[in-house]
C-alpha cells in the first residue's frame, strides 16, 4: 500500500507532508492541488516530517492537500528515441507539449510509443547474461542502439528466447530471461533507472588514454581533454562560455552529445535546437541533432527541476556508454545546480557552509564528475563518457565555492578571463591559468606521439613557455617603458603576441577558422614555433613591432583560409620569405 | 464577496514587512487585506500563515481585520490598457476609468524554451554604440549598467521611441517623480501615447509594492504579445531597487542572506522576470530592456553579476574624458544575440569591423597608459590615441543617431585616415572592397 500525506506546511517550492507510513530519501511523491498532480521529492525526513521540493511553482497549495507516495525514486526512461529529443529536467517531453505555456502538472511520454525499430537479435537462446549486456539492436540514426538487459537487474541470467529480426516498437517483449532462482521475466526496448545513481554494468574503469577532438586550438593543441575525461570552464559573464561549449557541442568528436542547459536562458537553447537540425557533424557527415539529445531547464523553470536535469543528462550518456559509445556531456551551468542546493538548504534552514551554499557542495560535485570516465564493457568493448560543465562564478571571482569544488574534481580547467574577453580576444581562455592534468598522462603523451607528432607535448609546453616569457617581457615593458628595455623583450614580447593571434585566437563565428583539425593544428603549431625558435635582429623596437604585425596577419589570413587551398599556401609562401 | 471569506482578528507577529498569524484553508501565494492594506502569503507552516505586506506594516495592530481574497494578484487585461498609466497594483494613477477585460494572474506560467523561435529581427536605435558594437534583436532581455548619475532613462526612453515596436511598457520601480514625469512627457512629447502603457511606483510609494511591478508589466506585454501578436518592448527601471525590496522581504523573513546581503534565490527570483522576453513562433514578440543601477561601476555586487549571467547581454554607461560624452564602453558592453543580425540583417561587413575597431580602441587604452606613466609614444600610438578620440564622437557617444550603414562608414573612414590595412586586421576580401584610401 502506497504511503499517503497531507501538506503542513509550505515556503516557496519546499512543503512539508506530515506521513503516514514508511517514506525513502529521494523518493518520489505528488501532491494532489485543485485538480492537478505535482511531482516532488522527498530531501529530509524528521518523525513522520516529511521535508518535499516541488519541481513545480506551489502557487495556489493549500495545508492539508493530500500527497501520494510512490514508492521509489525519481527515474528516466530510457530506450530508442533519446537522441534528438529535448526534454526538461525531469524528461518530459517539451516537444509533444501542445500548448506555447508550460502547464503546471503536465508530464509527457518521453518517447515515441507507437513508432516501430528494426530490431536485430544479439544475443541466442542459452546464452548467460547479466545487467547491461547486449540482447539485440536497432538503428538510431546512423546509431547501432543497443538493448540491453536492464542495469537493475542482479546476478546471472539465462536467455529464454530472443525476438527474430523485424520492426517492433519499444514496448514489444523482445527478450525473455530466467533468472537463477528460475523465474521468466520479460525485457522490452525501455527500461528505469533512478538518476542519482551512477550506473554500472562494466567491468572496469582504466584511465583514460587518448583525447577527444574538438576543432578548438586552445583545447586540443594547449589543454587538451581526454576521452572519457572531465573538465570545467569558469568564467564571468560575457566571457564567452556559451560560445566555447556550443563550439564543443558542434565539433567534439563524440557518438552522442548529451547538452544540459541548467538554469541558464532560454534563447541559448533555442539557437541549439534552431541550428543543430541545419549542421552537420564534421565526423560523420550527418546531421547534429540525430547524435544529440537536449536536456532543458532554463533558468525560468522550478529550481528543484535545475538539480534533477544534470543527473537525467548523466544517466543518458551513461546509458550510451554501456553500449560502446562515445558520450559527450555538456553541462551550462553547474553553478545554477549548486544555487538550487542553496535555496533548498536555506528554505529547510540548515547551517550553511560558505557563502551560503550547503556544506556538502564539494562532495555532491565531486561524486557527479566521477561519473564521467571511459569503461570497459563486460564485452571487453569501451565507452566513454567525457563531462565538460561551466561555472558562473559570482562577480567573476575564481576564490568562491562551486569554482573551488569543482577545481578538485575535475582534470581540465579553462579558465576564461575578463581582461581577454574585454580585447575581444577569443576564446578568451587564459593560456597559463588553464591547464589539462591529461598533458602529465604518459599514456597520453604517448597517443599523441603517435597520433600527431613525436615530441608533440613538449612543443606544447614550448609554446606555453614562449607565453609566459613574452608575458614578463610586456610587464618590464609597462614599467621600463619602450626604450628602456633591451630589443629582446619586445622580440619577446611579439613572439608570444604572435602564439596568442595564431594558436589561442580562433575566430568562432568563421566558417573555416571555427572547426580546426588536429593536422591543421599541428601545422599551425610548427609554423609558429619555426618563427618563435629563430633569433632576429631589429633597428628599433618599431620595426620590430611592424614585422610581428604584419606576420600575425599574414598567419591569421591563413586561418581564415581553407586548409591547402591555393591562398593558403600563398601565405604560408609569403611568410617563409618573410622569416628566410 | 466571496461565501466562504472569514474575518480573523488577531495577529501573532509582525515585523516591518510581514504579518503572521493563525489561518485555516489558506493557499500559497493567495492575496489577503490586512487593515486595509494588500497582502500576499509567503509562508504557510502548520496552521501560522505569514503574509507579506505591499505597503509596510506601520500602523498596523495585532486586532487588525485580516480577509483573505482566495486568488494571487491579477491584472484584467483588453485593449483598454494602452494610453494608460497605473500604480503597482495595477489601479488608474491618471484619472481615468477601471480597465474592463479578462482577469489574468500574473507572475504566470513561462513558455515552453521548445514553442520559442530564434530571434532574428533588428531593432536600430540609431545610437552606433548599441547598432554597431552592441546590435539589439527583438526578444531579447538586456539591461543598461549605468551608475546613478548617468542619464540611462533618457537613452532608454530614446531607444524606446525610435525602436519599431507596437507597444512600449515601462515598469518603474523606485522612479523619482521628476524621473516619471520625465517619461510623461518623452511619450507624449513623441505623440506615442497611445502605445504606451506605464506601472509606476516612485519612491513615494512604499518600496515592497515594487516587487509586483514587473509582474504587472509583463502580464500585459504578455496579453499583446500573444494574443494580439504585437512586438511589446518592456522597460523595466531601475531593477536595483527591485532586488533591494526582494532583500527586504527575505531578511523580514529570516532567511540567511548569501552575497551582498541578497537572498540566495535571487538569481532564479531575476530570472523568472527577464525570462519573459520571448520571440513566439507566431509575430509577436516581448524584448526586456532595463536599468541596473551600480555602485561606482562595481559589476561585481550581486545584482548586477546575476543579473549579467541572466540577460542577453549589458550596456554599460560612462563618461569618457576624452570627448567629456557619455559613450556605451566597448569593452564592458554585450548583446548575446547580435550575431543573429550582423552580417545578415545588416552589411556582409559589419561584424569584422566592429571587432577590428573595439580592437584599435583598446590598443588606445594601453597608449593611453603608456602615456600616463610617463613613457615615449610610438608613431602608432599616437595614430591610435587620435583614432581614439574620433571613435568615442563619431562612433561611442549616446548622442549619435545615423543609420547602420552610415556607422560602418564611418568606420571604415576613420581606419583608412588612421591605419594601414594589415593593422586593421580584417579580412582581405573585406578591405579590398570597402577600404576608404
Amino acid at each position: 500500500m502506497k504511503t499517503k500525506g497531507i501538506v503542513t506546511g509550505i515556503v516557496s517550492n519546499l512543503v512539508t507532508v506530515q506521513v503516514d507510513g514508511p517514506v525513502a530519501e529521494n523518493e518520489i511523491c505528488y501532491i494532489l492541488s485543485g485538480g492537478t498532480k505535482l511531482m516532488a521529492e522527498v530531501i529530509k525526513v524528521n518523525g513522520n516530517a516529511a521535508s518535499v521540493q516541488v519541481f513545480e511553482s506551489t502557487r495556489g497549495l493549500k495545508g492539508g492537500d493530500t500527497v501520494e507516495f510512490e514508492g521509489k525514486m525519481l527515474e528516466i526512461t530510457l530506450g530508442p528515441g533519446l537522441l534528438s529529443s529535448v526534454y526538461d529536467g525531469l524528461q518530459n517531453n517539451l516537444a509533444t507539449m501542445t500548448e506555447v505555456f508550460l502547464q503546471r502538472g503536465e508530464y509527457t511520454e518521453p518517447l515515441d510509443r507507437e513508432k516501430t525499430w528494426d530490431f536485430q537479435p544479439l544475443a541466442k537462446p542459452g546464452d548467460k547474461v547479466e545487467a547491461a549486456d547486449w540482447l539485440g539492436d536497432v538503428k538510431e540514426g546512423w546509431l547501432p542502439h543497443k538493448i540491453m538487459v536492464p542495469f537493475s537487474f542482479r546476478g546471472a541470467y539465462t536467455v529464454k528466447s530472443v525476438k527474430e529480426a523485424g520492426a517492433y516498437n519499444v514496448d514489444t517483449v523482445i527478450a525473455t530471461l530466467v533468472s537463477e532462482a528460475g523465474e521468466e521475466v520479460p525485457v522490452t526496448m525501455t527500461q528505469k533507472w533512478p538518476v542519482k545513481l551512477a550506473v554500472k554494468g562494466y567491468k572496469e574503469k582504466p584511465r583514460p588514454n587518448r583525447i577527444m577532438e574538438t576543432g578548438v586550438r586552445v583545447i586540443d593543441t594547449m589543454n587538451p581533454i581526454a576521452e572519457g575525461g572531465t573538465g570545467f570552464i569558469p568564467g564571468p559573464f560575457g566571457c564567452g562560455k556559451t560560445v566555447l561549449q556550443h563550439a564543443i557541442a558542434k565539433q567534439g568528436d563524440a557518438d552522442v552529445i548529451v547538452m544540459a542547459a541548467c538554469g541558464e536562458r532560454a534563447n541559448e537553447v533555442v539557437e541549439i535546437f534552431t541550428e543543430f537540425p541545419q549542421l552537420i557533424d564534421p565526423h560523420t557527415g550527418r546531421h547534429l541533432m540525430e547524435r544529440t539529445t537536449i536536456i532543458c531547464n532554463t533558468s525560468n523553470m522550478p529550481v528543484a527541476a535545475r538539480e534533477a536535469s544534470v543527473y537525467t543528462a548523466m544517466t543518458i550518456c551513461e546509458y550510451y556508454r554501456a553500449m560502446g559509445l562515445k558520450c559527450l556531456l555538456l553541462a551550462d551551468s553547474t553553478s545554477r545546480w549548486a544555487q538550487a542546493l542553496r535555496e533548498m538548504s536555506n528554505r529547510m534552514e540548515e547551517l550553511p557552509g560558505a557563502d551560503a551554499f550547503p556544506v556538502d557542495l564539494s562532495a555532491i560535485i565531486s561524486n557527479f564528475y566521477a561519473r564521467a570516465g571511459m569503461v570497459v564493457l563486460n564485452n571487453g568493448q569501451t565507452g566513454a563518457v567525457t563531462f565538460i560543465g561551466t561555472v558562473s562564478p559570482a562577480g567573476g571571482n575564481l576564490k568562491e565555492p562551486v569554482t573551488e569544488s569543482t577545481k578538485k574534481a575535475a582534470r581540465c580547467f579553462y579558465a576564461l578571463e575578463q581582461n581577454r574577453a574585454d580585447q575581444k580576444r577569443y576564446p578568451a581562455v587564459g593560456p597559463l591559468d588553464s591547464y589539462s592534468k591529461y598533458l602529465d598522462y604518459p599514456e597520453i603523451v604517448a597517443y599523441l606521439d603517435q597520433t600527431v607528432e613525436h615530441g608533440w607535448v613538449e612543443k606544447v609546453l614550448h609554446a606555453k613557455n614562449v607565453i609566459r616569457r613574452g608575458k614578463e617581457a610586456a610587464e618590464q615593458i609597462n614599467i621600463l617603458g619602450d626604450d628602456g628595455v633591451p630589443m629582446s623583450y619586445h622580440v619577446n614580447f611579439w613572439k608570444s603576441e604572435l602564439v596568442d593571434f595564431v594558436i589561442l585566437q580562433q575566430d568562432a563565428f568563421d566558417a573555416i577558422d571555427a572547426l580546426c583539425p588536429l593536422e591543421r593544428q599541428r601545422f599551425m603549431l610548427d609554423l609558429v614555433l619555426e618563427i618563435c625558435d629563430k633569433d632576429y635582429e631589429f633597428e628599433d623596437f618599431e620595426k620590430c613591432r611592424d614585422f610581428f604585425k604584419n606576420l600575425i596577419n599574414e598567419l591569421r589570413q591563413m586561418n581564415y583560409s581553407a586548409w591547402q587551398s591555393e591562398q593558403f599556401e600563398a601565405y604560408n609562401n609569403t611568410i617563409k620569405q618573410l622569416i628566410a | 464577496m466571496k461565501a466562504y471569506q472569514r474575518v480573523y482578528t488577531r495577529l501573532e507577529g509582525i515585523t516591518k514587512a510581514t504579518v503572521s498569524l493563525r489561518a485555516q484553508g489558506v493557499s500559497n501565494d493567495e492575496l489577503a487585506v490586512v487593515g486595509g492594506r494588500l497582502a500576499q502569503v509567503v509562508r504557510i507552516k502548520g496552521d501560522v500563515v505569514t503574509l507579506q505586506i505591499f505597503s509596510g506594516t506601520e500602523g498596523i495592530p495585532t486586532n487588525a481585520e485580516v480577509t483573505f481574497l482566495g486568488e494571487p494578484p491579477t491584472l484584467k487585461v483588453s485593449e483598454q490598457l494602452s494610453g494608460r498609466f497605473f500604480d503597482a497594483y495595477g489601479h488608474p494613477i491618471d484619472g481615468g476609468p477601471e480597465i474592463e477585460g479578462e482577469e489574468r494572474q500574473i507572475g504566470g506560467p513561462s513558455v515552453n524554451p521548445y514553442k520559442r523561435r530564434q530571434p532574428s529581427q533588428l531593432i536600430p536605435t540609431g545610437i552606433a554604440g548599441i547598432d554597431l558594437n552592441n546590435t539589439l534583436v527583438s526578444g531579447q532581455k538586456i539591461p543598461f549598467f549605468a551608475d546613478p548619475d548617468q542619464p540611462y532613462n533618457q537613452v532608454m526612453a530614446d531607444v524606446a521611441l525610435r525602436a519599431d515596436v507596437d507597444k512600449i511598457i515601462l515598469g518603474g520601480m523606485g522612479l523619482s517623480n521628476d524621473d516619471y514625469l520625465f517619461f510623461r512627457h518623452s511619450f507624449e512629447a513623441a505623440g506615442a501615447l497611445d502605445k504606451i502603457i506605464c506601472f509606476i511606483n516612485t519612491t513615494e510609494n512604499p518600496p515592497v509594492e515594487r516587487l509586483l511591478v514587473p509582474d504587472m508589466a509583463l502580464t500585459a506585454a504578455e496579453y499583446f504579445a500573444v494574443e494580439k501578436n504585437e512586438k511589446v518592448l518592456v522597460l523595466l527601471t531601475d531593477m536595483t531597487l527591485y532586488a533591494d525590496a526582494l532583500s527586504i522581504v527575505s531578511n523580514r523573513m529570516d532567511q540567511i542572506p548569501s552575497k551582498d546581503s541578497m537572498p540566495g534565490s535571487l538569481y532564479s527570483d531575476l530570472a523568472k522576470i527577464y525570462e519573459k522576453a520571448v520571440q513566439l513562433p507566431t509575430e509577436g514578440s516581448i524584448t526586456i530592456i532595463a536599468v541596473t543601477t551600480l555602485n561606482d561601476g562595481d559589476i561585481t555586487h550581486a545584482i548586477p553579476d546575476n543579473t549579467g549571467y541572466i540577460t542577453e547581454g549589458q550596456l554599460f554607461l560612462r563618461a569618457d574624458s576624452d570627448t567629456g560624452k557619455v559613450i556605451i564602453d566597448p569593452f564592458r558592453s554585450l548583446s548575446r544575440l547580435k550575431q543573429l543580425v550582423q552580417n545578415k540583417k545588416t552589411r556582409e561587413d559589419h561584424s569584422q569591423v566592429m571587432n577590428a575597431s573595439v580592437r584599435l580602441y583598446a590598443d588606445a587604452q594601453n597608449a593611453k597608459t603608456k602615456l600616463e606613466n610617463g613613457f615615449d609614444l610610438s608613431d602608432y600610438d599616437h595614430r591610435c590615441l587620435a583614432y581614439a578620440k574620433d571613435y568615442a564622437r563619431e562612433l561611442l557617444a549616446i548622442d549619435v543617431n545615423i543609420s547602420i550603414t552610415e556607422m560602418l562608414d564611418t568606420a571604415w573612414k576613420l581606419f583608412g585616415k588612421y591605419f594601414t590595412p594589415a593593422e586593421t586586421g580584417i579580412k582581405q576580401a573585406l578591405i579590398d572592397k570597402y577600404w576608404v584610401k
